[in-house]
């Protein structure tokens, strides 16, 4: 087994309800679904983020997409208006999560290496092009 | 309805209030749509149009939608494409009357009929309510809602898709609602044409998911997306998300031919986990999504076809989005320069954070990160390096009184020429002191709400 970051086998999305942040985590390949289910237990993500999350963590599991759903409870100072965070709505939360390392098999982890990150020879002039 | 090859596309225009002003045109012109949703509520949203009001009671909806209408009425009578929107806020009146005048100025005169939906607001009847036993508990918390009545800015019901119905088949081409369910904007329009029922859940939860995939625009066609973001073609004319949905609640998501962005199962995806919280149970006024019964089939060339979907019954409640002033908060910012940047940043800190001591000034927080370094990441950013080029200080402080914040705000320029050095970054003025509104969520019977909730059609 290897240890590889997160990024490499998921993307995510966060979001807000009051303090509470939402991250989604989708499995690029369906199949690395139940690796991800297996390794990204409430209690590591709770443990990952510590003193980011003050609350509990929750997790729900829609295989039909091969995602995750977590809930990090206290995670926003306050949530909405009242956080003072740069980043008071979570918008950007479930990167952090991106960062936590994994145990995947070896070639799980030779098949994903360049996944999930920009290659280095990438033109941002290309963003404007077409298909 | 007997015709199961009828395909009805609902257009989604607008995904926040501020979303991209040419989207909407964009949809009506750039393809076949029946129908054009806009989305421009928020939680925060209602209780900044409150505020609107209470300075001009001609205020208090997203004014933006009026000269919005004004240019795409011909376009949309001409196509027959009707439009809902939750554009109304707290003034959902005074928004349907502009809508009617720039219909006018637009040449839609005999021509058109705007619809309002209004009683979602529950500001005006809020002791009424208490009175009877509603306590509008806090959803969270458990704590009743008197603990801030006297404060309270705004309160608004969720609510579903009935009023929308009724005016569709009352003919209007254009419908203003207040706090209507996000969703129901693309759900109101389905039911209305296909004939839904109330308890036709599976169909109902279908167009709860168009609606999710709807709401946020952009956010679901390349937007926003992480997966290969890099390889999102043309997003500089991103188009907005269409679905095409048939009579059994089946539908596709797509996009017009020609805009940019991409539909795919991974941007879609993101999308449906968006602002997600228990999938089995996304609570609607109308009916209870499961988002676990979702499938996806990514039938390539930006079209993913979303099926399988179930429902179950409604609950007896709705969902109220109440408002309350909170205190006042400020951030300001500086920037400092390599060498050694994030070692000034923190001197600074320590050093503004006792001269607010010495003021005497009390806080209820103060928040200080790293534009730069942790200011996302938190502590797993871990400790900045010694050669990072530059760092932006961020310092947010959160206080019961006005003057507290205010005083603060007159710290930061000095620092300019009394604290570490090679700063800058501050040509911005002082920071803006913004009241804090906060946000207390709560749940109603659904009867104290609905039979106050009315629907008026009238010619422009």
């Amino acid at each position: 087994m290897v240890r590889i970051q997160l990024v490499h086998l998921a993307h995510t999305r966060s979001g807000d309800k009051g303090d509470t942040a939402n991250v989604g985590v989708i499995a690029y390949d369906p199949e690395h679904y139940e690796l991800l289910r297996s390794q990204l237990t409430p209690e590591r993500v709770k443990a990952h983020f510590a003193s980011m999350v003050h609350g509990g963590v929750e997790r729900f599991e829609l295989p039909n997409l091969g995602a995750l759903n977590f809930l990090l409870h206290g995670a926003l100072g306050g949530g909405g208006t009242m956080s003072l965070m740069n980043d008071a709505q979570g918008k950007v939360f479930s990167t952090a999560l991106l960062r936590m390392e994994i145990e995947v098999p070896a070639d799980v982890a030779e098949a994903v290496r360049t996944r999930g990150r920009v290659p280095t020879d990438w033109d941002p002039r290309s963003a404007g092009g077409t298909e | 309805m007997s015709d199961e090859s009828r395909l009805v596309r609902v257009a989604s225009g607008q995904g926040f209030w501020g979303d991209d002003p040419e989207a909407p045109v964009r949809q009506v012109e750039g393809g076949p749509i029946d129908y054009l949703m806009l989305d421009y509520l928020a939680e925060v949203t209602m209780s900044i149009m409150q505020k609107q009001r209470a300075r001009d009671p001609q205020a208090g909806y997203a004014r933006d939608f009026v000269p919005l209408m004004e240019r795409i009425f011909p376009a949309c009578l001409e196509r027959g494409v009707r439009v809902v929107t939750n554009a109304g806020g707290v003034n959902p009146l005074g928004c349907a009357e502009a809508v009617a005048d720039a219909g006018r100025r637009a040449g839609a005169a005999g021509r058109a009929k705007v619809g309002l939906v209004s009683g979602d607001d529950l500001m005006d009847r809020l002791d009424e309510l208490l009175r009877d036993g509603h306590e509008l508990t806090h959803m969270e918390t458990g704590a009743p809602l008197s603990e801030v009545r006297d404060r309270v800015q705004s309160a608004n019901a969720y609510i579903g898709a009935a009023p929308i119905v009724r005016a569709l088949e009352l003919g209007a081409d254009v419908i203003v609602t207040g706090r209507s369910t996000d969703t129901a904007l693309t759900y109101g329009p389905l039911m209305h044409e296909f004939g839904w029922s109330a308890d036709d859940h599976d169909r109902l939860a279908a167009g709860v998911v168009a609606g999710h995939i709807n709401e946020c625009g952009a956010q679901s066609t390349g937007g926003n997306c992480m997966a290969d973001w890099w390889q999102v073609p043309d997003l500089a004319q991103v188009g907005f998300p269409i679905v095409e949905v048939s009579p059994d609640g089946t539908f596709i998501v797509t996009k017009h031919e020609g805009s940019g962005g991409w539909v795919t199962r991974a941007s879609v995806t993101e999308q449906i986990v968006y602002e997600m919280g228990d999938p089995s149970t996304y609570i609607t006024p109308d009916v209870i999504a499961d988002f676990t019964s979702i499938q996806l089939d990514d039938r390539g060339n930006h079209r993913v076809h979303v099926h399988g979907i179930t429902g179950r019954a409604r609950t007896d409640f709705l969902k109220v989005s109440i408002a309350y002033s909170s205190g006042w908060k400020a951030t300001g910012t500086l920037t400092y320069a390599w060498p050694d940047a994030a070692a000034k940043a923190r001197a600074a800190d320590v050093i503004l954070r006792e001269r607010l001591q010495r003021l005497g000034l009390h806080f209820d927080e103060i928040r200080t990160e790293l534009v730069g370094w942790d200011s996302t990441h938190g502590t797993l950013a871990g400790a900045p390096p010694a050669d990072l080029p530059e760092v932006q200080l961020r310092i947010g402080v959160r206080a019961e009184q006005r003057s507290t914040v205010e005083r603060f705000t007159r710290e930061i320029a000095p620092l300019v020429l009394t604290g570490p050095p090679s700063v800058t970054g501050f040509a911005g003025g002082r920071p803006r002191v913004q009241e804090i509104m906060a946000y207390w969520p709560a749940l109603i019977r659904r009867e104290a709400v609905e039979p106050h909730l009315a629907v008026d059609v009238k010619e422009v």
